[in-house]
């Protein structure tokens, strides 16, 4: 399964839900948090789980993210979305490696509830600046922590800060999120992109995002998905090189040969690691 | 059970459904059904909404029920959800 885009859609908006399949996202994430209001809580947790069970998207990645820990209503979110048979488990607003580890729990416990034996991964959030200073204990506190996405609006209300599309309010917060993601060896995923008209900027802001090193990015509207992918997606004569770069490694690693040339380019463990990342992005 | 105790599921947004469940007394269930897809799907929703009902083991209400092209599992949430909400009012 590929990660280049996560697409939130609301999860008590039944028509939004049922074109999930269709709208191209790598993985589309059914929102019962900030999308439902208070009210509809209830009836967002059970549509979800419905469309869960008989109108599951095909080729697409799903996740739900469940409302936050400090509310009342994580764990029937959890246990509802568990037995419908998610992918994933989104939580918001991580901020340290304990509440990491009640979600480990959270998720087991539902999955001992319905009997389920497949696997549920979790994806967090860190929105905070707490959460942010916490990004590599939480990164590194669960096996099944399958990645972490940077939710900067929350964040940058939380530090004061303005918003803007070229992002240099969040500059460290995408570093220092991704380097904690690279360390531990999980998902980095890059905050969604929040001017929905400015398409221009949406592109730089995905391409300044494959730059750095994130996996993937998510994205809030169904406008945004492809000029995303696209931003993920190496151009031809990188996929090429990377091609030749692995048939060269490859040869070297035959004839017992520790290092090998290619282009008059000496070929070591950073360049196979980022030929590799190419075709992992490219697909090939 | 309070005569005047209702509750509603949903919205008449297009794809979705609303579901208007009212205690009037008595033993029986009546359901009231206007759909955008009447002609085509009229009485597939209304066994769906009579199924829903038998299941919840409510009687003695009135089902309101305004479809606006809601696919099967959206109309069974919302049944769901209407449902658990007029218990909880009980």
């Amino acid at each position: 399964m590929r990660n280049r885009t996560f697409l939130f859609m609301p999860g008590n908006n039944p028509g939004m839900l049922a074109s999930a399949q269709c709208l191209g996202a790598d993985v589309v994430i059914f929102d019962l948090e900030d999308a439902v209001a208070q009210t509809e809580k209830d009836a967002a947790r059970i549509l979800v789980s419905h469309a869960l069970t008989e109108l599951r998207p095909q080729g697409v990645g799903v996740t739900v993210r469940i409302n936050g820990l400090d509310t009342p209503y994580w764990q029937a979110d959890m246990e509802a979305v568990v037995a419908a048979g998610t992918d994933f488990v989104m939580v918001p607003k991580i901020e340290s490696a304990d509440q990491m580890l009640q979600v480990t729990t959270g998720i087991e416990s539902a999955r001992q509830k319905c009997g389920s034996t497949a696997t549920v991964k979790a994806l967090a959030i860190i929105e905070t600046p707490l959460g942010l200073e916490n990004a590599h204990a939480i990164a590194s506190a669960s096996k099944i922590l399958h990645g972490i996405l940077l939710g900067a609006e929350d964040f940058t209300a939380s530090m004061g800060a303005q918003r803007t599309a070229d992002g240099a309010e969040i500059a460290y917060a995408r570093s220092r999120l991704l380097t904690a993601c690279k360390a531990a060896g999980v998902l980095a995923i890059d905050t969604p992109f929040p001017f929905v008209a400015d398409l221009e900027r949406l592109e730089k802001d995905a391409a300044f995002a494959v730059q750095l090193g994130f996996d993937g990015k998510a994205v809030i509207s169904p406008h945004h998905v492809h000029r995303v992918n696209q931003a993920f997606m190496p151009a031809p004569e990188k996929v090429n090189w990377a091609q030749r770069v692995m048939a060269a490694a490859r040869k070297a690693s035959e004839e017992g040969k520790g290092a090998v040339s290619l282009d008059g380019m000496m070929i070591d463990l950073p360049i196979i690691k980022r030929a590799e990342r190419i075709l992992l992005l490219a697909d090939a | 059970m309070d005569k005047q105790c209702s509750a509603v599921a949903g919205t008449l947004e297009s794809n979705d459904i609303f579901i208007t469940i009212t205690a009037v007394g008595g033993a029986d269930t009546s359901i009231s059904l206007s759909s955008i897809v009447m002609n085509q799907f009229g009485e597939a929703i209304r066994a769906l909404v009579e199924q829903c009902m038998a299941q919840s083991g409510l009687t003695g209400v009135e089902v309101a029920v305004q479809d606006k092209g809601a696919l099967e599992c959206t109309i069974k949430a919302r049944m769901e959800t209407a449902i658990a909400r007029f218990k909880e009012k009980m």
